[in-house]
């Protein structure tokens, strides 16, 4: 079938292109109903990546954060109309041991190949799972919880169990969801949370502590420590989470950075602290967001407060206002598809 | 219900030097028709698909939808007119006749050699027939459209942003298009080859949904080459 791909071609350009698309028995039609942008997408819209990287990669349809319905299931196993969300990444090896969103052969949705704004979207059948009594614009936030329990995943295989005091360093969407989460998976832990904009922490009522990263008393410590900064913020903020962090506490890096971070080695050896690489998400961490979502309602409402604005999309016009308002929005940008 | 109807009635007068029908060539991997019926099977609201094509050729259909496709019940290939409004009829005739009428039916018809109609327009078609009893997909005319009654010098030059440029799919309330094409008398039928004019001749209410410029009609073997110029195939997660 013929399906209108919407690629970025270069920095704030986006066209149409008319793929002639491959269907296998385990291809599933999907239609995209909401989807959110993340500032990998807008670094990508903006140009501000690498030449190099931006001539390698664009054309490409962006974003990796979406929700829509089956359309088409030949197989039957996925009924018209069921509600899913679309898994980013697309492993093509099965690994015992590494996570196949860790493995090096693994592809990315608006980073290897097409991103999900399309028409409709081929979608391989271990890429969708239903979800149930969840809104769809909350639904279209599960990207980025999955990112979340990812981290919380390898943050419990390798943290140690003194869990009294939980830092989340950054206050826009990944730190607010990051904090909502660990406020709910470790109801007993304190969640503090530092951040630059004290507008954007007075979002944050649920944790029990809030910070200005230049304003943080002398004497406070936390166990272990989330890092959801990234750019060029996370330099200082790493550096901040090392002078503050218990002895042998993880720190859990969850930013990407374009530029390489200088970081206090000495103190990471003193203290014996565990750095943990996070990236992306699995299967498996979709399912876990999804069961947060259907376990703890009462957060929904919580969620719904980083949507800082829904646009209709209609047109490429529309599509490039959705980017050019995401910049100055304090959190998500999401888009009711309906091209 | 909703059905659609595929108008593959024609046989391709303006294609040039080829025998095939223009809905049959190739578009990329597949037949033209192939690629505009898939649009419309994928629409979950859309409960039948009918292809009315020439009757000469309705085994040759069967084989294409057989071969692309595969066997696909919401596809039924029927007998087209002896004009674009012959074929909507028989569709609806065969409605009537075959699947049971009911007050609100719909048909959505749609040009066979349009492949590029996508999900949305036909969404849209579907919201707007709820409104009114027919309804046209159109685009805003680009060019300055000139009329020349005698064929050699101008008659008018109409306002530009008074004029659209009609595509497909147009769409209506099957019973009422029936009622309304029957008033016509046999002049009137040959004249009124746009189905949605009838409407619009009776003084009848027709709303619109926006068209695409990419919605494009291949009609000549230039629009062939342009849509095959167009269209890339899809590798899977290239």
């Amino acid at each position: 079938m013929i399906n209108c791909h919407y690629r970025l071609h270069s920095p704030k350009r986006i066209g149409i292109d008319f793929v002639e698309e491959q269907e296998t028995e385990n291809t599933v039609v999907v239609r995209p109903v909401y989807l959110s942008i993340c500032a990998a997408d807008e670094r990508y819209y903006q140009g501000k990546r690498d030449p190099k990287v931006l001539a390698k990669k664009l054309p490409m349809s962006l974003i990796h954060e979406a929700v829509g319905i089956v359309l088409k299931d030949p197989k039957g196993e996925f009924e018209v109309g069921t509600k899913v969300v679309m898994i980013p990444n697309t492993p093509i090896e099965h690994n015992e041991i590494i996570k196949e969103n860790y493995l090096r052969s693994s592809k990315f949705r608006a980073s290897g190949f097409d991103g999900f704004m399309q028409t409709v979207v081929m979608m391989d059948r271990d890429r969708i799972i239903p979800y149930h009594k969840v809104e769809d614009r909350i639904a279209v936030l599960l990207e980025l919880m999955s990112v979340t329990m990812n981290a919380i995943e390898h943050f419990n295989q390798y943290s140690h169990l003194k869990k009294q005091t939980l830092g989340i360093w950054g206050c826009g969407s990944v730190g607010y969801v990051t904090a909502l989460i660990l406020k709910k998976i470790f109801p007993n832990a304190r969640i503090v949370v530092f951040g630059t904009n004290l507008n954007k922490l007075h979002y944050f009522q649920f944790a029990d502590a809030t910070y200005l990263v230049n304003d943080v008393p002398e004497d406070l410590t936390v166990d272990h420590a989330f890092e959801c900064v990234g750019g060029t913020g996370a330099e200082s903020a790493i550096n901040q989470m090392i002078d503050i962090i218990n002895p042998q506490g993880s720190i859990a890096l969850m930013g990407v950075s374009e530029e390489l971070v200088g970081i206090n080695t000495r103190m990471v050896l003193e203290k014996g602290i565990t750095l943990l690489g996070n990236s992306r998400s699995s299967y498996e961490d979709f399912d876990a967001a999804i069961k947060f979502l259907e376990n703890y309602p009462e957060t929904h409402e919580y969620f719904e407060k980083i949507i800082s604005e829904e646009l209709v999309i209609h047109n490429i016009g529309d599509m490039t206002k959705a980017f050019d308002a995401d910049i100055t929005n304090d959190f998500k940008t999401i888009m009711k598809w309906e091209v | 219900m909703i059905y659609a109807e595929i108008l593959a009635g024609g046989v391709g007068k303006r294609m040039g030097n080829t025998d095939m029908p223009k809905q049959f060539l190739m578009l990329g991997n597949k037949p033209i028709i192939i690629h505009t019926v898939e649009q419309f099977l994928l629409v979950p609201e859309i409960a039948k698909v009918l292809i009315g094509c020439p009757k000469d050729w309705m085994g040759y259909m069967s084989d294409l939808v057989l071969k692309y496709i595969g066997t696909n019940e919401k596809i039924i290939i029927i007998e087209g007119g002896k004009d674009r409004n012959g074929t909507i009829m028989n569709g609806c005739k065969y409605i009537e006749d075959t699947l049971g009428l009911a007050e609100k039916d719909v048909i959505i018809t749609h040009d066979a050699v349009r492949p590029f109609v996508d999900y949305r327009i036909i969404e849209d078609n579907i919201k707007c027939v709820k409104k009114y009893d027919a309804v046209d997909t159109i685009i805003p005319a680009a060019d300055t459209i000139v009329e020349s009654k005698d064929g050699k010098i101008l008659s008018d030059i109409p306002r530009r942003d008074f004029l659209y440029l009609g595509q497909t799919p147009q769409t209506f309330k099957i019973k009422e298009l029936m009622k309304t094409f029957d008033t016509l008398t046999s002049e009137e039928k040959e004249i009124l080859t746009d189905a949605c004019k009838i409407f619009v001749v009776k003084k009848k209410e027709v709303g619109f949904v926006r068209g695409e410029e990419y919605n494009l009609k291949v009609t000549t073997m230039h629009d062939l080459k342009l849509a095959n110029a167009i269209l890339e195939v899809g590798l899977n997660h290239d």
